[in-house]
C-alpha cells in the first residue's frame, strides 16, 4: 500500500521560506498527527501533501510514485477541511458524489459508494438535505463521507475538528478513531493544534515548530521523552515547569546543583558537560508538596485554581523564569504567601542542555 | 491564491520568452477558434431557421436573442473544450500539460471582456482625444481651434456653471435626505414599506421621471384651473402661477428635484445599512451617558458612517456629471439649463461637429478624472 | 433602541409624521401620472388630478333652441330644450351674460331687460320665455356651470398601446433590453473567476483598469462607436446596442462579481479541485450557483439601466418606428404631444411598469447588489 516519503521538502514565498527541509517517512496506514502552534508550517505540508500549494523544493512521493507535479486529484488523496467546505448548494448525496460525477463514473457505483459511506458514518437519513439544513457534527460526518467515497490512499484531516463545541469535539474525535480501526489499510494524516487530539487518535506524532521537525515519534514516547525544551512544553497541560540548575557531576547519572538544594537524576550525562548549565523540567504532575520542607525547592504561593478534580498552584520560586505549577489531585487549600516545598522523584525528571536539547538525545 | 500545482524549475530567459510567446500564441488561436466556432454556428442556426420560417418579425426578435446569448456561451465552452483536448490533464506529460493549460486559461476567461472593455471604454478616450484636435467631420487637421472655441464659447460657459451647480446641490440634498429617510425609517415599524416607496423612483426612468414632473409643473395661465400640483399650492396659497421651468437660473434647481427624487433612496439604502452596522454597543454608551437622540444622531453615528457617506456622494457626482436625459426631456437646454452632457449631444447630433462634441466630452471625462484615479488606488491597495 | 427605558412618545410621533411626510413627497407624483392616465381626456386638463374623485365643476356655453322655434303658450312664447342637448349633466348654476356665468341657482327664473324670462333646472331643461313672437335663428346663449361625476377610462391607454406606437416600442425594448443584460453577465462572470481565483500575471493592473473604467462617461464613447460602427457597417442594429450595453455595463459587473466570488470560502473550491474539477467546472457547478445572488443583482442593475436608458438608444438604434425604444418614444411624445397629458401619462406609465414590477419583485437582490458594491468597511 502507500505511505508518504518526504525528502527535504521546502517551501518559499518569494523569498521567505516557511519549510525549511523536512524529512519524513509515513508509513503505510499510520495514522500520524501534526502538531505544532499556529504558524509553524503544519498546514502548509498538509496542503503540500494534498497539492494546494506548489513544492518550493525537495521530493514528495506518495506510495512510489512522485507527486510534484501531480494535481490534486490525481495523487490518490482525499481531504477534510477545518471549515468542512461542503457545497452548500448540494445535497449531502451530491456533495459525496461530486467527485466521483467529474470522475464519470457509472451511476449504480456512486450510488453504491456513497450509500456505503452514509451508512458507516449514519447519515443515511440525511441524504437529501442540504448542508445548512446539519448540525455541524453531522456535516463534519459529510465532509468525512466525502473523503471515504474517493476511497484514497491517503486521507488528510486539516484541523477538522476546530470548529466543533466541546462535547462535540470528542465524539467525534472518537469517531475518527473507530474510523481508522475500521480502515487498518488507509493512510491518515491529520493536523491539529490540540494536543489532546494528537496524543489520543495519533500512531506517531509529528511536532513541528517554525518550519521544522522538533521530534517525531509515539504520543507516550514524546511525554516521557521530549528530545528538546520546546517538545517538553508543548505536550502536556499545564506546560512542564523549567529551573536553572548547575550539572556538578556527570557520569552514569548526573547530579545538578538548584543553588540551595541538589538532586541527583538517573540520566546519562557526558563529562564535557561538567559545571554546565542546564534546565530541569518538571511536570506539574509529577511534583507533590514536601511536607518535611525538605524538597526541590521552596516557593511562595501566589495564585490556587480550584478545578475540583485537581488543584493547580503557582509557585513563585527564585530563580525560575516563570513561576512553578504544582499539580495536585483533589482540592487542597492553601493561603496566600505561605511557603511550601515541592519536590518530586528523580526518574520524573528532564536535563535540557543550553541549547534546549535533552540531554538523553545529545 | 497559489492553486498552481508545479514548481516552476529555473529556466533561462530565452526559454521563458518561448514559452510566454508559445503561450500568446496558442491563447489566440484557441480565442479565435472558439470565436469562430460558436458565432459560425450561431448563424448557421440564423439562415436555417430564417429559411425555414422567412418574415417573421417577433420570431426574427426572438431568434436573434436566443442566438446571441448562445454564441457567447458557445465561446466560453468550445474554447475551454479545445485548449483541454490540445494539452490533455492525463496521460504522459500531465505536469507540462497543466502548467501550459493553466498559463493559456485566465485568458480565454478574460478574452471576451478584455476585448470589449478595450474597444468600448478603453479604445473611445484616446479616439477622443484624437477628435478634439479635428475637425467637424473628424478628417481635417483643426489644431487647438476646438479648445480655443470652447474657452470663449457661451453656450460651454453657462453649461459649466449649471454643471457645478448640479455638483454642489444634487450630491449634498441626496445625501442629506437620504439620511434623514434612513434614520427615521429605520426607528419605525413600517419602516420598511416606506423605505420601498422612497426607493422605488430608482426604477423609473429619467425620461419618465421628467413627464412626471412636467406635470407637476404644469402650468396654466393665471384664473383658469391649474392642473400642476406646484400651481395648484401656490395659487391655493394666494400666489401666482408660473411656468417654473422658464424661470431664468431658478429652473435649474427645479430640474435637479427631479434625480434628488430618483437618487434619494439609493443614498438611504446604502446608508441606512451604513447606520445598521454601527456597533449598538457605542449607542448604548451613548444613551448610558446622557446623549439625546440626536447628539446620537450627529455625533455618534454619523461620525462612524462618514467613509459610506463619501462613498454614496461620489457615486451621485459621478451620475451627476452624466446626467443628460433629464435636461433633453424637460427644457432641451433651453431658458438657462444646458449641461455639458446635453451640451455635447446638441453638438453631435444638431451641430454635426464631432470635433467639438468630443472635445466637451473630454471635459466631461476630465471632470470624473479624479474620481477614477482615487478608486484604482483604492482597489491597488485593496488587492495587495 | 425602541426598548430603551424612558423613550419619549412625542418624539416618536414627530418620527412618525416625519417619514409620512417623506413618504407622501416621494409617492405622489407618481400617483399623479397614474390617477391621470386613467381619467377622461376632457377631465385633466379643466381639474387637477386630486380632485379626480370629486364631481368636476365644468363650465360650459350652451345655445337655445333658435327663437323662431319658440311657441305660444298662454299668451308667451315659450322655448324648451336641454343645455346638455343628447348628454345629460347636473347643473349647479346658471347665467344669462358673460359677465356672470353662475348668477342664478338652478330653477330660479331670471328676467332680462327686454321682458324675457329665463329658467334652468338642474337636469339642465331650460325655458325661455319671450313677450312677443321672437324672430332669428341665433338661439339665446346660457352660461351653465355643470357638475360632471368622475370618469375614469382606459381609452388612453388603448390609444397609447395601438395607435401612438407605444406597443412596438415595448417590443423593441424588450428586445434590447435581455440580450443587453445577460450577455454582460456572462462575460463578467468568466472574467470575475479569472480575477478572483486564477493566477496570471498582471492581475492586479487589469483589475484596477476596470474598476478605473467603470466611471469613463459613456458619452465619451458615443463618437468615436459611433464611427466605427459606420466604418465596419454594422450601423444601427440591435448587436451593436447590445454590445455597447455590454461595454459600458461590464466594469461595475466584474467588479461586483469579483468581489462576491473572492468571498466565497477558499477551501470550498481547493476541495472541489481534490474532488477533479477543473476550472471550467469549477465555474459551473460550484461557483455560478453559489455567486447567484451577485448575478440577481447585477442582473436587476443591468436590466433597469437599459431598460430606462435614453441616451444610447438614441445614438445606436435609430428613430424609425421599426427601432425606436420606450424612452425615445416618450420623449418624443413628449415634444410633439407636449400638452396631450391623456396620452403622456398613459405612455409614461406603460414604460416604468415593467421596471417597477421588477423593482418590486425583486428588491431584495438590488438593495444586496448596491451594499456590495459600496458600503465600506460596514
Amino acid at each position: 500500500m502507500s505511505g508518504v516519503l518526504m525528502k527535504n521538502i521546502r517551501k518559499s514565498y518569494g523569498a521567505t521560506e516557511v519549510i525549511h527541509g523536512i524529512d519524513l517517512e509515513i508509513e503505510s496506514g499510520e495514522f500520524v498527527v501534526f502538531v505544532g502552534p499556529s504558524g509553524c508550517g503544519k498546514s502548509t505540508l498538509l496542503r503540500m501533501i494534498a497539492g494546494l500549494e506548489s513544492i518550493s523544493d525537495g521530493d514528495m512521493y506518495i506510495g512510489a510514485e512522485r507527486v510534484n507535479d501531480i494535481p490534486p486529484s490525481q495523487r490518490g488523496i482525499a481531504m477534510v477541511f477545518q471549515s468542512y467546505a461542503l457545497y452548500p448548494h448540494m445535497s449531502v448525496f451530491d456533495n459525496m458524489a461530486f467527485g466521483m460525477r467529474i470522475a464519470k463514473r457509472p451511476r449504480e457505483e456512486i450510488d453504491r459508494r456513497v450509500k456505503e459511506a452514509a451508512e458507516i458514518l449514519r447519515l443515511t437519513p440525511y441524504l437529501d438535505r442540504l448542508p445548512k439544513a446539519l448540525s455541524g457534527g453531522q456535516r463534519q460526518r459529510v465532509a468525512i463521507g466525502r473523503a471515504i467515497v474517493r476511497n484514497p490512499k491517503v486521507f488528510l484531516f486539516d484541523e477538522p475538528l476546530s470548529n466543533l463545541d466541546a462535547a462535540l469535539r470528542v465524539a467525534t474525535r472518537i469517531e475518527i478513531a473507530k474510523l481508522k480501526e475500521s480502515m487498518p489499510n488507509s493512510t491518515m494524516i491529520y493536523v491539529t493544534h490540540d494536543q489532546v487530539e494528537a496524543m489520543t487518535l495519533a500512531d506517531r506524532i509529528v511536532v513541528l515548530s517554525a518550519g521544522r521537525i522538533e521530534q517525531v515519534g509515539a504520543p507516550i514516547e514524546l511525554y516521557e521523552r521530549p528530545a528538546n525544551l520546546f517538545v517538553a512544553q508543548f505536550i502536556g497541560s499545564p506546560a512542564m515547569n523549567v529551573q536553572r540548575a548547575k550539572i556538578e557531576k556527570t557520569g552514569e547519572s548526573t547530579t545538578i546543583n538548584l543553588g540551595k538544594r541538589k538532586a541527583d537524576l538517573p540520566i546519562p550525562s557526558p563529562g564535557q558537560l561538567a559545571g554546565a548549565d542546564v534546565h530541569l523540567g518538571v511536570r506539574p504532575e509529577d511534583l507533590t508538596i514536601a511536607s518535611n520542607g525538605g524538597g526541590l525547592m521552596d516557593g511562595r504561593v501566589n495564585i490556587v485554581e480550584s478545578l475540583g478534580e485537581v488543584t493547580n498552584v503557582y509557585l513563585d520560586v527564585e530563580n525560575a523564569p516563570q513561576p512553578i505549577v504544582v499539580k495536585l489531585p483533589g482540592v487542597q487549600r492553601f493561603a496566600r504567601g505561605e511557603i511550601v516545598s515541592v519536590a518530586a522523584q528523580p526518574s520524573k525528571m528532564h536535563l535540557f542542555n543550553e541549547n534546549g536539547r535533552s540531554l538523553l538525545y545529545l | 491564491m497559489a492553486l498552481s500545482q508545479t514548481s516552476a524549475a529555473p529556466v533561462a530567459s530565452e526559454t521563458r520568452l518561448v514559452s510566454t510567446l508559445t503561450t500568446a500564441f496558442v491563447t489566440l488561436t484557441v480565442m479565435a477558434a472558439g470565436l469562430a466556432a460558436s458565432v459560425a454556428v450561431a448563424v448557421a442556426g440564423y439562415v436555417l431557421i430564417d429559411f425555414v420560417f422567412p418574415d417573421s418579425k417577433l420570431l426574427d426578435a426572438a431568434l436573434v436573442m436566443v442566438l446571441g446569448v448562445a454564441a457567447c456561451f458557445g465561446y466560453f465552452w468550445a474554447s475551454n473544450k479545445l485548449l483541454d483536448t490540445l494539452y490533455p490533464a492525463s496521460g504522459a506529460h500531465v505536469a507540462a500539460n497543466l502548467t501550459k493549460a493553466n498559463a493559456v486559461r485566465p485568458w480565454l476567461f478574460l478574452g471576451p471582456a478584455v476585448i470589449v472593455v478595450g474597444l468600448y471604454l478603453a479604445y473611445p478616450v484616446v479616439n477622443s482625444i484624437w477628435l478634439s484636435f479635428h475637425g467637424p467631420s473628424g478628417e481635417t487637421w483643426a489644431g487647438t481651434s476646438n479648445y480655443e472655441w470652447l474657452a470663449r464659447d457661451g453656450g460651454f460657459r453657462e453649461s459649466v456653471r449649471n454643471n457645478i451647480l448640479w455638483l454642489i446641490v444634487v450630491p449634498a440634498a441626496t445625501t442629506f435626505f437620504g439620511l434623514i429617510a434612513a434614520a427615521l425609517t429605520d426607528r419605525i415599524a413600517w419602516g420598511n414599506i416606506a423605505k420601498s416607496l422612497i426607493f422605488m423612483p430608482m426604477a423609473i426612468s429619467f425620461v419618465g421621471a421628467s413627464v412626471i414632473w412636467k406635470f407637476i409643473y404644469d402650468y396654466r395661465p393665471a384664473g383658469s384651473e391649474q392642473i400642476g400640483l406646484l400651481n395648484a399650492i401656490v395659487t391655493g396659497l394666494g400666489g401666482d402661477p408660473q411656468a417654473w421651468i422658464t424661470v431664468p437660473f431658478w429652473n435649474n434647481f427645479f430640474l435637479m428635484v427631479v434625480l434628488i427624487w430618483i437618487q434619494t433612496g439609493f443614498a438611504m439604502v446604502i446608508l441606512s445599512a451604513a447606520l445598521r452596522g454601527i456597533p449598538e454597543e457605542t449607542i448604548e454608551a451613548a444613551v448610558i451617558d446622557g446623549a439625546s437622540p440626536f447628539q446620537i444622531f450627529y455625533k455618534i453615528k454619523v461620525p462612524q458612517i462618514w467613509a459610506t457617506i463619501a462613498v454614496v456622494w461620489t457615486t451621485i457626482t459621478i451620475l451627476v456629471l452624466k446626467v443628460f436625459d433629464i435636461v433633453l426631456a424637460m427644457t432641451n437646454g433651453q431658458w438657462g439649463t444646458q449641461v455639458l452632457a446635453n451640451y455635447m449631444f446638441d453638438w453631435m447630433f444638431r451641430g454635426l461637429d464631432f470635433g467639438r462634441a468630443s472635445t466637451i466630452a473630454l471635459v466631461i471625462m476630465l471632470m470624473v478624472a479624479p474620481i477614477m484615479a482615487w478608486n484604482i488606488y483604492e482597489t491597488k491597495k485593496g488587492t495587495k | 433602541m425602541n426598548t430603551v427605558v424612558g423613550t419619549r412618545p412625542a418624539l416618536t410621533w414627530a418620527v412618525h409624521i416625519a417619514v409620512f411626510v417623506l413618504v407622501a413627497i416621494w409617492t405622489i407624483p407618481t400617483l399623479g401620472i397614474l390617477i391621470s392616465s386613467f381619467r377622461d381626456k376632457d377631465q385633466i386638463v379643466t381639474s387637477g388630478w386630486w380632485t379626480a374623485l370629486a364631481p368636476a365643476e365644468r363650465n360650459i356655453v350652451a345655445r337655445a333652441a333658435p327663437p323662431s322655434e319658440a311657441v305660444e303658450e298662454n299668451g308667451r312664447w315659450v322655448l324648451r330644450g336641454n343645455v346638455f342637448g343628447e348628454a345629460s349633466g347636473s347643473v349647479s348654476a346658471f347665467g344669462i351674460s358673460i359677465q356672470r356665468p353662475t348668477e342664478f341657482a338652478p330653477g330660479v327664473t331670471a328676467e332680462t331687460r327686454d321682458g324675457e324670462t329665463v329658467a334652468v333646472g338642474e337636469n339642465g331643461d331650460y325655458i325661455i320665455t319671450y313677450p312677443e313672437q321672437p324672430e332669428g335663428e341665433r338661439g339665446q346663449r346660457l352660461f351653465v356651470t355643470t357638475l360632471e361625476p368622475p370618469k375614469f377610462t382606459t381609452e388612453n391607454y388603448e390609444t397609447v398601446l395601438f395607435s401612438e406606437g407605444i406597443g412596438q416600442s415595448f417590443i423593441n425594448t424588450l428586445t434590447v433590453t435581455i440580450p443587453a443584460t445577460v450577455i454582460p453577465i456572462l462575460i463578467a462572470a468568466y472574467a470575475a473567476y479569472a480575477l478572483a481565483w486564477m493566477e496570471f500575471p498582471g492581475r492586479a493592473l487589469l483589475l484596477a483598469t476596470i474598476v478605473g473604467l467603470i466611471v469613463v462617461p459613456l458619452q465619451m464613447a458615443l463618437i468615436p462607436l459611433l464611427r466605427l460602427y459606420n466604418d465596419i457597417g454594422v450601423g444601427k442594429s440591435f448587436i451593436g446596442i447590445w454590445l455597447a450595453h455590454t461595454g459600458f455595463g461590464l466594469p461595475l459587473a466584474i467588479y461586483l462579481l469579483r468581489n462576491y466570488m473572492a468571498g466565497l470560502p477558499r477551501e470550498i473550491l481547493e476541495s472541489a479541485r481534490v474532488d477533479g474539477a477543473s476550472d471550467f467546472e469549477i465555474f459551473r457547478k460550484i461557483i455560478l450557483p453559489l455567486s447567484f445572488p451577485a448575478l440577481a443583482s447585477f442582473a436587476i442593475f443591468q436590466f433597469l439601466w437599459v431598460w430606462n436608458d435614453l441616451l444610447v438608444a438614441t445614438v445606436f438604434l435609430g428613430n424609425n418606428e421599426e427601432q425606436l425604444v420606450m424612452t425615445g418614444r416618450l420623449r418624443e411624445l413628449l415634444g410633439s404631444r407636449g400638452g396631450n397629458w391623456e396620452i403622456l401619462s398613459a405612455s409614461a406609465f406603460v414604460a416604468i411598469i415593467v421596471p417597477i414590477v421588477v423593482f418590486f419583485a425583486l428588491q431584495r437582490y438590488l438593495v444586496r447588489g448596491l451594499l456590495a458594491g459600496s458600503v465600506k468597511g460596514g
